[in-house]
């Protein structure tokens, strides 16, 4: 539902920091694996959950998803799973947002309109999809506002400012700034070019401004902490994963999202200057 | 039926062919293909960009391909008089550089000087170098490492033609990789690159556009058989992959309800729950793959099946979204031809007519008897043999136990 996207946000902005976004794959490495590590994600510092749903071919993922979706489908891994995994996962926790990402096939295969009573069923809160700009998402969107779900929209560095009012119109729960042009997991954006992409983005927007695509490591995190509203990392997460190694991938990804999670909350603290 | 009285103004504004069809891209592509509308908006309204066009259409590939009368097939089936569009005399052997010139002279006009294109069979890989060789434009194919093992002579000729071949080894690596691949290039290099599409898919204008360029083998085609015969054929016939030859064959003659349209998709091994095929519209159903929606192999979680094809540039769990549209109205049939019947079509015509047809047009050719001896004597059936099988004599030689 997207009261629990605004009432999170509300709160962040109450304590004066960003939310760290942490995107995993679900099945990746195997149902179980990934709900423990699900679980774990809020005591690591996760304030927002993004959870993967596999695709064949994820045409704006970089090697790590594109990776990660391959085991999650080796293990069996559907959009069906991925909503088992959040309802499984909204039982043991009310209040952390759960979005779910992927592309639109699944979706189309399954039904827009059984997908949406399927997410609000689960507890999910609203959806990504990649490959579905607010030209092609009137069906998703339809479905989702009988359910108050929402649909958090992409603007990227070649959205210019006609384009990001078709951006924003239906927009609900956060707007996702892709900073590179590029796919899931390359290089970081330049911190001050990140930095006027938001102030644009909030001059146009009062949704909160999340922004991803490259950022992997604590410092990339921090600084994009310093100006928007949420930081998303995925790539990293999912690097961590060994099929091979349950167990242990469980308590590298949650060591991972400590790391990063230190990083965002402190990130303004150190600036001294609360957004 | 009112949706048949203006299929001639299809796709719509938003790129729909009724449901198929569309823009399903990442928002940072979105303003691409938005622009490349409306760049080639202003081509269609340029008379420069038609003559430039045309004119090497006429001196650089050699259009008008023939229009030739294939006597003893004909005399073989029996049936209707076949006429074969001999679109595999063009430069480079198929009918794929008519597209890639159309949009290697738009990317020019656009200013762009990075042209990416993906392949199969290495055909389109081959035309796309070869133009971009003729304009002096960087060219990188994205190609399937699997395809690049089975299709070698292409693979040199880029090289030769000077284009950087990548090889892409994600997924069963071939052409629906190689697409992927293409995509994730043009979404990183965003200003200067062009993407080349091959077949007649992906988001809007590209289905449009490369039907559009396309089209010259129909226009050609019917000219020809009016002059020839003083009346059109009863039948249009190709094979599909993602269907551009064919799309090019069948529109101009979309019109002419009395003309059929008949499409032939790779069977593979036989159209099952194997799905060992790549016979998208008989063996699929509805989704969204790489900007369009259009018939899919998938399963029952929308997860993109491999496929499965003897002839790599039919290896594709897709087709155009143009022939998704024309399958449901009933306008357009589409057979289709096993990896055998397309081996054994392809040395029927290698014997009987002295000509070695690609394993792509094969696919047609096994179906042509059928439907020769369905119209009967007396009728008329026009075929796009739209490439030759030089390509293919290693793939062959090996289906039929030959040593080189």
């Amino acid at each position: 539902m997207t009261a629990r996207l605004d009432q999170k946000f509300a709160a962040l902005r109450r304590n004066g920091r960003a939310a760290l976004v942490a995107y995993i794959m679900a099945s990746d490495p195997d149902d179980e694996t990934c709900f423990n590590i699900l679980r774990g994600l809020p005591a690591a510092g996760a304030d927002v959950i993004e959870l993967g749903f596999p695709f064949t071919d994820p045409m704006a993922d970089g090697p790590s998803i594109q990776k990660a979706a391959l085991r999650a489908l080796k293990a069996g891994g559907s959009l069906q799973k991925t909503l088992d995994l959040a309802r499984r996962f909204r039982e043991t926790n009310a209040d952390t947002p759960l979005i779910l990402m992927g592309y639109a096939n699944p979706i189309e295969s399954m039904g827009y309109e059984s997908f949406a009573r399927a997410m609000h069923a689960a507890g999910a809160d609203g959806a990504i999809v990649v490959d579905l700009p607010p030209e092609e998402d009137a069906p998703l969107r339809a479905a989702f506002a009988q359910h108050d779900l929402s649909i958090i929209r992409l603007a990227t560095p070649t959205t210019d400012d006609n384009r990001l009012t078709k951006v924003l119109d239906g927009a609900s729960g956060f707007l996702y700034y892709v900073s590179v042009a590029g796919v899931t997991g390359a290089q970081a954006a330049a911190a001050t070019a990140v930095r006027a992409a938001v102030q644009r983005l909030k001059r146009a927007t009062d949704l909160p401004v999340a922004v991803g695509f490259g950022v992997r490591e604590p410092e990339a995190a921090r600084a994009i902490a310093t100006t928007a509203d949420a930081v998303v990392v995925g790539s990293a997460f999912v690097d961590e994963i060994n099929p091979e190694d349950a167990k242990g991938s469980t308590d590298r990804v949650l060591r991972k999202v400590r790391l990063l999670s230190e990083a965002v909350r402190s990130a303004r603290a150190l600036e001294g200057t609360p957004a | 039926m009112d949706a048949r009285r203006n299929w001639q103004d299809l796709p719509d504004a938003e790129g729909r062919f009724g449901p198929y069809g569309g823009r399903f891209v990442a928002e940072t592509l979105m303003p691409l293909v938005l622009d490349l509308e409306r760049a080639y908006r202003a081509a269609q309204a340029d008379p420069a960009f038609a003559a430039t066009m045309a004119d090497f259409w006429t001196h650089y590939v050699g259009r008008p391909s023939p229009l030739y009368f294939a006597e003893r097939l004909t005399e073989h089936f029996g049936g209707a008089k076949i006429y074969f569009k001999r679109d595999e005399l063009n430069h480079t052997g198929a009918h794929k550089i008519n597209n890639c010139l159309g949009q290697v002279l738009l990317a020019q006009r656009m200013g762009k000087t990075r042209i990416i294109a993906e392949t199969g069979a290495g055909q389109h890989g081959v035309a796309t170098a070869t133009v971009c060789a003729r304009f002096g434009l960087p060219c990188v194919v994205f190609m399937g490492a699997t395809d690049i093992e089975r299709q070698k002579p292409n693979v040199f000729r880029m090289k030769l033609l000077g284009a950087e071949v990548r090889p892409v080894t994600s997924g069963a690596a071939t052409l629906k990789d190689a697409m992927n691949e293409a995509l994730r290039d043009w979404v990183t290099n965003v200003s200067e690159t062009f993407y080349c599409i091959g077949t007649a898919a992906g988001p809007h204008p590209y289905p449009e556009m490369v039907r559009d360029f396309q089209s010259v083998i129909g226009r050609e085609a019917r000219e020809q058989v009016l002059e020839r015969e003083g009346r059109l054929p009863d039948a249009v016939m190709a094979c599909i992959g993602g269907g551009s030859n064919a799309i090019g064959l069948f529109h101009p003659f979309i019109a002419d309800e009395g003309v059929k349209l008949i499409g032939v998709e790779a069977a593979g091994r036989g159209i099952d729950e194997r799905f060992e095929h790549s016979a998208a519209i008989s063996g699929g159903r509805p989704g969204v793959l790489h900007g369009n929606r259009t018939y899919l192999l998938q399963n029952a979680d929308g997860q993109i099946l491999e496929g499965h094809s003897i002839s790599a540039g039919l290896d594709y769990p897709g087709v155009g979204p143009e022939h998704a549209y024309l399958a449901d109205i009933g306008r357009a049939h589409y057979l289709s031809a096993t990896d055998d019947e397309a081996l054994a079509a392809f040395q029927l015509c290698a014997r009987l007519e002295g000509i070695l047809p690609a394993l792509e047009p094969s696919h047609a050719l096994a179906r042509l008897g059928d439907v020769a001896r369905d119209i009967g004597k007396g009728g008329l059936i026009i075929m796009n043999l739209c490439g030759r099988g030089d390509k293919d004599v290693f793939t062959v030689a090996e289906a039929l136990g030959a040593k080189l």
